[in-house]
Order: C-alpha cells, then sequence, then structure tokens
C-alpha cells in the first residue's frame, strides 16, 4: 500500500532556521530516507516552497485567485514523502523515524491512485 | 529531555508575534521585551517539563502578559488599588483562545512592532540596530559584532532609538488603510537596509555579513507571510532571495570582490533562485510594478543566464529604464548605463554618465564604472585617475582592493606597452 507522509511544521520556526540548521535537518533526514529509497520503499520526496510563494485558486462562479496558502494554518504542508509500506504500523514507524529530532506533524493519508505521468528526472527545484 | 536546544528556534519564531501582541497590551516597548524575556525563562524550565505547548507564541503573550501584571500587583501591593485599567485585561480567557485561532490577529501587531523600528528621524544604521534587537531578538553583542563596533557603542546607539521612538508615540489603534500602506512601505525599506547593510557592508573590514542577509529575508518573509498580495513585498523578498543566491560566488578565498561577470555561477544557490522567481511571477500577475519587482527581475534576469555571455543585457536595459520612470535617481541611471555598454560599448555608456558626475561626486561605484569603461575604450591615464578616486571613496578593503586589481592590470599593460 502506498501512503503520503503530508509533512506538516510550524514555517515561522523552519524559516528561522539558518542555513546550517536547515541543513542538518535534511541531512538527518536523508540518513533515514536514503536506505529507505535504496530498499524501494520511498517512491518520491518533495519539498515545497515556503507557503509565501504559493497561490490559491478557488473556483466558483467566478474563480478567484489569491495570493498565500488555502488556509492560514501554524503548521503549513512543506513536504510530502510517498512511501510504499505493508501497513499502516509501518508508515507510522517510518514518519517517526523521519522526524526523529523535530517539532514536526506527520499526517498519514494512505494513497488512493498513484499514476505518475511521463518519465520525469529528479529536480533541484 | 535534558537538551533544551529545540526551544530556541520556537522562541525565535515566535518573537516578533509575541513582543508585537505584548507592545499593544502595554504601550511600551521596554515592558513588552521584559515581559517576552521573562516569559522565554519560563519556557526554558517549563517545556523540557512538560513538553512544548500546542501554540507557543499564545503560550508566550499569556505568559508574559499575566507575569507582567503580577509585577504590577506586587509593586502596588503599598500603594492604593490599582485601577481598572490595568486589572480589566486579566484572564480574558476567550479572548486569548480567539487570538490563537487566527493568524491574521497578529499581523498588525507585528508590522507595528516593525514600523516602530523605521521612525524617519532615526538614521538608517539606528533603525537597522533597533529592528534586529526588538525584532529579531539579536543579542547587543550579536548586532555590535555585525556592525563592527563596541558592544558599549551599539548599546548606546539601541537605547537612542528607543528613547526616540517612545518619544514618537505610535498610535495603537488598527491602523486605516492607507496609514497601513504607509507603513508597509516604511518596514520594507527598512528590511532592504538590514539586507544591504548585509549584501554590502558600509564600513569595517568584512564586505558581505551573510547573518545580516539571512535576517532580512527572515523579515521579509514574515512580512509577505502577512501580506500575501502586496506585490511590492512579494517584490523586495524575491530581490533578497535573489541578490543572496549569489553570495557564495562573490568573494574569494582571500575575502576580495569576484564580479558578477567572472563569478563561478555553479555556487549560487539554485534553490533561493528558483523561489526568488516564483515570487517574481506572482507579483507580475498583479500588474502593478513597483521599483523592488523591478529590480527583482533585473536580478531574475542574471540569474538565468547560465554564464555571463548568456545574460540579457537588452532585458535589463529595458528593466533599468523602467526603474528611472519609477524612481529616478543618478545611480539608478549608472546602472543602465552597464547594460548600455555591453549593448552599445563603452563609448555610449560614457557619454551617459558624464552628467551623473556632479551627484555622483562622492560615489565609489561611479568611479570604479566610469575607470572601468575608460579602461576599455584604452584610456589608461584617465582609467587610472577614475579609479584612484575610487580607492579613495572605497567603504571597505575588498572595494579598495578590487579596484587596485585593474589598475594593476593598467600599470603592466603601460609597462608592455
Amino acid at each position: 500500500m502506498l501512503y503520503a507522509l503530508l509533512c506538516c511544521h510550524d514555517e515561522a520556526v523552519v524559516t528561522s532556521w539558518t542555513t546550517e540548521e536547515d541543513e542538518a535537518v535534511l541531512a538527518k533526514r536523508h540518513r533515514v530516507t536514503g536506505p529507505l529509497a535504496a530498499q524501494g520503499k520511498l517512491r518520491a520526496s518533495i519539498r515545497l516552497m515556503p507557503t509565501t510563494a504559493a497561490t490559491t485558486v478557488r473556483m466558483g462562479r467566478e474563480p478567484v485567485v489569491l495570493d498565500g496558502p488555502f488556509a492560514e494554518t501554524k503548521e503549513a504542508l512543506l513536504g510530502v514523502y510517498l512511501v510504499d509500506c505493508a501497513s499502516l504500523e509501518e508508515a507510522i514507524a517510518l514518519a517517526q523515524q523521519i522526524g526523529r529530532d523535530e517539532k514536526v506533524v506527520f499526517e498519514i493519508r494512505p494513497v488512493r491512485h498513484y499514476r505518475p505521468q511521463g518519465n520525469f528526472k529528479e529536480t533541484a527545484a | 529531555m535534558t537538551d533544551v536546544a529545540w526551544i530556541d528556534p520556537l522562541l525565535r519564531a515566535a518573537r516578533p508575534q509575541a513582543v508585537g501582541a505584548l507592545l499593544r497590551y502595554f504601550r511600551d516597548l521596554d515592558r513588552a521585551e521584559e515581559a517576552f524575556q521573562e516569559a522565554c525563562l519560563r519556557a526554558l524550565k517549563n517545556w523540557p517539563i512538560n513538553g512544548p505547548p500546542r501554540d507557543a507564541t499564545a503560550w508566550l503573550i499569556l505568559v508574559g502578559r499575566n507575569v507582567a501584571l503580577d509585577d504590577v500587583r506586587r509593586r502596588s501591593k503599598s500603594a492604593p488599588l490599582p485601577e481598572d485599567a490595568v486589572l480589566s485585561d486579566l484572564g480574558d480567557a476567550e479572548a486569548d483562545i480567539a487570538e490563537r485561532l487566527d493568524n491574521s490577529h497578529y499581523r498588525d501587531d507585528v508590522l507595528r512592532l516593525l514600523f516602530i523600528c523605521c521612525h524617519p528621524d532615526l538614521p538608517a544604521t539606528q533603525q537597522i540596530a533597533l529592528a534586529l534587537r526588538v525584532v529579531s531578538g539579536l543579542s547587543v553583542k550579536e548586532i555590535a559584532r555585525a556592525f563592527l563596533v563596541s558592544e558599549a557603542a551599539m548599546e548606546q546607539r539601541i537605547t537612542r532609538a528607543k528613547s526616540a521612538v517612545a518619544r514618537a508615540e505610535v498610535p495603537f489603534e488598527a491602523p486605516g488603510a492607507v496609514e497601513r500602506a504607509e507603513r508597509l512601505a516604511a518596514v520594507a525599506a527598512m528590511i532592504y537596509l538590514v539586507f544591504n547593510e548585509g549584501y554590502s557592508a558600509s564600513g569595517g573590514t568584512v564586505h558581505v555579513r551573510l547573518p545580516l542577509c539571512e535576517e532580512a529575508i527572515r523579515l521579509a518573509r514574515l512580512l509577505l507571510g502577512l501580506f500575501p498580495g502586496e506585490p511590492e513585498i512579494i517584490g523586495l523578498t524575491a530581490l533578497t532571495l535573489l541578490q543572496h543566491a549569489r553570495a557564495p560566488a562573490r568573494l574569494d578565498a582571500d575575502g576580495d570582490i569576484i564580479l558578477l561577470e567572472d563569478q563561478d555561477r555553479a555556487l549560487w544557490n539554485r534553490d533561493m533562485i528558483a523561489e526568488g522567481l516564483a515570487l517574481i511571477e506572482k507579483a507580475l500577475r498583479h500588474r502593478r510594478p513597483g521599483p523592488y519587482q523591478v529590480q527583482a527581475a533585473i536580478a531574475g534576469v542574471h540569474a538565468h543566464a547560465l554564464r555571463a555571455e548568456d545574460t540579457d543585457w537588452a532585458e535589463i536595459n529595458q528593466l533599468y529604464a523602467t526603474l528611472e520612470r519609477l524612481q529616478p535617481s543618478p545611480v539608478v541611471t549608472l546602472n543602465r548605463a552597464v547594460a548600455v555598454s555591453k549593448l552599445r560599448g563603452p563609448e555610449a555608456a560614457l557619454a551617459m554618465i558624464e552628467p551623473l558626475a556632479g551627484p555622483l561626486a562622492g560615489y565609489f561605484h561611479f568611479f570604479g564604472v566610469k575607470g572601468g569603461l575608460l579602461m576599455q575604450l584604452g584610456r589608461g591615464d584617465e582609467a587610472r585617475v577614475a579609479f584612484n578616486q575610487a580607492i579613495a571613496l572605497a567603504h571597505t578593503p575588498a572595494e579598495a582592493a578590487h579596484i587596485r586589481l585593474h589598475l594593476d592590470r593598467l600599470i603592466k599593460a603601460s609597462q608592455s606597452a
């Protein structure tokens, strides 16, 4: 079963990390996600730009385009891991490993469809 | 949990909102800062035992407020009963919850906090120092180090700035639309000052001060988070990101300046560039161009070019022409002349900067550019004069060293000729 680990963080905290602190968190996570990718358990990882880069389109009679995220919440969706797990228990365990020593929130959502289109290469941004 | 390192980023992140809200309660900057300080001390004691609260900012505001009010009560014990005005603020649990719910409630608090740092009576350096102290929460020692002055001098500078701000009596009511727009513009200018102070130091021995740039980016993002639909704030954030992206390539191992066209572009921070370009795209949709957006667009054109020779100088020339219309200044014209020199040659550029000699008589870059153009035209003697004038006006040793490099080349060229 595929699960999306929606990685939610207090954005004020994340954007106040220094470059070194940011890199340290990434390196720490990579120690977990690297082996997971090698085992084929990690299908994709996405890091989103800050919500200040977000645009919201709200469809209705007249579509409305707004700057900023859909919801102004303290914890914002800042990234997604797509993992292939045998059980929810395993997905929970992975989330706990990836987020170890951080004040982060993971929302685990079982994936209903996953249809990769085309053959995308890894991209830095 | 004995390690409290994780608390620090939480306190740092909560600071602008918390101090802003406490300032609204107490209407006194010193008292607001002290209350926040006290709340932080309690957090350091409390959080390792009980874990972090769900909403650290709300916790700090509540605790800071209660601690300060306790203090008021204690001091007034022997005095007559405190006036209602002091006590009526107590224990309004519902209001606290409401505040916790919506980020936008903090908007004017944070804006006010930023705004009091840019009082027009304060010289730029005091505005920057005050913002770094009050909003960013850097210690006086850290700020003194960034400005390369003694701690005592910086302490004095900040104290003086604070008393000027206290006299200014910034209104505490929620601002009207016009007032809010004015505050936003003043705050944006102040954040850009912070950035520039880091990007191109106005004195001392270090030419680039990265922490100030990073702090400015953080402040810009903070402001943009509060006002997501303001194209100039989007532009300002983009501008700081795109400029800062080049930081790893701007100086060599000896701390000497490497010009844009000679920089190793592989060192540029691609994440920051991508974010900056995404922001420009967002800003342009508003069709309300402004100086920050145009400057960001110029930085964006440079960022797009993977090699210096790929730079779209025609586009840059056009953008500078727009900037000249929006914000006429001899410095902007000087910058456009650089683009013109690439498009139409050094002669045309030299003719363009000729009339700037008066207004830019004390400007380092004017003589640097002039010397460079003269050198391209083979007018070595005149170039040497211009470069010597530039050196006399250099702010940092790196600026002077960079010009000296040109002079050395000129001397070598004249010897071999």
